[in-house]
């Protein structure tokens, strides 16, 4: 499912938005990897950490129902993880019919998976919705990624809207033309095969149109003089603020991880 | 397909981040040798249109419905270096914008969908042209199986990362994965063949155009013949014997220190000074609990002062 096309960045007058977009993006990635190191069963640094996203949360004015919300997203795959509840050995806590038996162990290490992979897209959301793009791909610049995938990246984004547009014209073209009944249940058109040989077509047909817009916009591109050098103005220097910021920040996250280990 | 952050060891996602920066490195180079200063447009654009074209969907069954994911068309339509540039930017700004996948574990989607998917993808392809002798039947069969096996194969190296990081255990995860890929390959199968029908009779060239590039891409061939063999073969050896998977793992350190007090019912998080230690946990639970609303109330209160002392 990825309807969700709108554009996530919320702008907000808040400190978090006012962030430099580097030390946001290096901070969202020093968190995530916080929570991935943090030990298993750890549930004081899980408190601590939940504590550091939820007031990051407060602090950018999205709302925390909001990243609370989207951070639903990745619920589902916790799937994946849910038989480690029954498979890890350990002191049985639950019984259940079938033979099954939900060990200590087990369940300590599937919640600290599901705490660690929702305080992690939490770090993600925030990121997104504080972060405009063009700030993005001037992180990704500072972090050495090659000049020229920051370059398509950029052009993917400046296209998404546009090529998403055109996928929902297509659709609502086939729509108009198939006579899609609103109910759910109703009995659709033609075969499975069929079906998909129609969306199969509607791919074809929104890939040539990205490809002969792919020719005008590079006609439009050497017309103003580019020469397969991707351009771009020298990153601002980062205040000190900033620094100050993304220092005390790491720190934070290396004493916490201290801490959990000590404690364990 | 899209593991999200927390599900991977961090050995495991090291490892594939080394393996996609070194393929990706080299895709830049062949890619910038081959398609020239067209590549920023071509390839941007062309990534828009696969994340735009994964919106396209069609009912399948009970309120379900089949989606393109892209692997397979992109390579037969790019050749592969181009692919995997193509599904590396998709899968990254999922997850950078859209939270599809993790960051930390980015590495190894890219790794799953980008390298293996295209890898896998182009070894097909180009195999069964090789026997179809470019007829049109080569296109079709080429491009269902090419789909089809990229999906499965990719799901199986999805199944067996998160085995190898104790996520999962193999003999659950790599059959799950493979049982629900090889029904949604199928649509990807399908959709695959109707977008190569569709460009065959409208712009013919543009399909033969991208399975000429036979010399440039023998390194991708021989890869994805060894990806789908070895995912083939370990696959089924890690679910018939998931306990040595973990003994491989534990032995290599992927199974890392963070997960030895299994044991523990508690760990140490107790109060200092009160001897019950279920009293002590419920304590420190409430502490903590404290310390959370404590730190989110005033920020509450600091926000909602702000504006008043400018």
């Amino acid at each position: 499912m990825h309807i969700h096309f709108l554009d996530p960045y919320r702008p907000r007058p808040s400190l978090v938005h006012a962030l430099d977009a580097r030390v946001k993006f290096v901070l969202a990635l020093a968190f995530i990897l916080t929570c991935a190191l943090t030990p298993n069963g750890a549930w004081a640094a899980f408190i601590l950490l939940f504590a550091i996203i939820l007031s990051v949360e407060i602090l950018s004015e999205l709302g925390v129902g909001y990243v609370l919300k989207r951070s639903a997203l990745a619920l589902p795959f916790m799937l994946a993880a849910l038989p480690l509840l029954f498979t890890v050995p350990g002191e049985t806590l639950v019984r259940l019919p079938a033979g099954l038996a939900i060990s200590a162990a087990g369940l300590e290490r599937f919640l600290s998976l599901a705490v660690k992979s929702w305080l992690s897209v939490q770090a993600g959301i925030l990121l997104a919705a504080s972060t405009p793009f063009p700030d993005l791909l001037l992180a990704m610049r500072a972090v050495r990624i090659p000049r020229l995938l920051v370059a398509v990246f950029g052009l993917m984004w400046r296209y998404l809207f546009v090529l998403a547009d055109e996928a929902l014209r297509l659709m609502r073209a086939r729509a108009a033309r198939s006579g899609q009944r609103e109910q759910p249940g109703a009995k659709r058109g033609g075969g499975l095969a069929w079906r998909a040989r129609v969306t199969g077509s509607m791919a074809g047909n929104l890939f040539l149109r990205a490809f002969e817009r792919s020719d005008r916009i590079y006609m439009a591109m050497v017309s103003r003089g580019y020469d397969g050098e991707a351009r771009s103005l020298p990153p601002p220097a980062l205040r000190h603020a900033h620094w100050l910021t993304l220092a005390l920040s790491l720190l934070v996250f290396i004493l916490l991880l201290l801490i959990a280990y000590l404690l364990e | 397909m899209h593991i999200p952050d927390g599900f991977l060891s961090i050995p495991v996602s090291i490892v594939l981040w080394i393996a996609i920066i070194i393929v990706i490195g080299y895709a830049l180079k062949r890619v910038g040798a081959d398609l020239g200063e067209r590549q920023i447009p071509l390839m941007g654009v062309l990534a828009a249109a696969i994340f735009a074209g994964q919106m396209l969907n069609f009912a399948v069954a009970g309120g379900t419905s089949g989606h393109l994911m892209g692997a397979a068309l992109a390579t037969i339509l790019l050749g592969p270096w181009a692919g995997i540039l193509v599904i590396t930017c998709v899968v990254a700004v999922q997850a950078l914008i859209f939270q599809d996948g993790g960051l930390l574990v980015l590495g190894a989607n890219i790794f799953n969908m980008g390298v293996i998917g295209v890898a896998v993808s182009y070894m097909v392809y180009r195999t069964v042209q090789k026997f179809s002798g470019g007829r049109k039947w080569g296109l079709f069969v080429g491009g269902f199986a090419a789909a089809w096996l990229s999906i499965e194969v990719a799901a199986l190296a999805v199944g067996l990362q998160l085995a190898l990081s104790g996520t999962s255990p193999a003999n659950l995860a790599i059959p799950a994965m493979a049982g629900i890929h090889a029904l949604i390959g199928i649509g990807e199968g399908l959709i695959t063949v109707g977008a190569l029908a569709f460009l065959y009779s409208a712009r013919r060239d543009l399909v033969q155009a991208g399975a000429s590039q036979a010399p440039a891409g023998r390194l991708v061939w021989v890869a994805g013949l060894l990806i789908a063999l070895a995912l083939a073969v370990a696959s089924p050896l890690a679910s018939s014997r998931p306990d040595g998977l973990e003994w491989v793992a534990e032995q290599n350190g992927f199974l890392n220190a963070a997960q030895d007090p299994t044991y523990n019912i508690i760990p140490d998080y107790v109060l200092p000074g009160i001897s019950n230690e279920a009293l002590a946990t419920i304590l420190a639970g409430i502490v903590g609990a404290l310390i959370v609303f404590g730190v989110a109330l005033g920020m509450a209160y600091a926000r909602r002062r702000r504006p008043q002392t400018g």
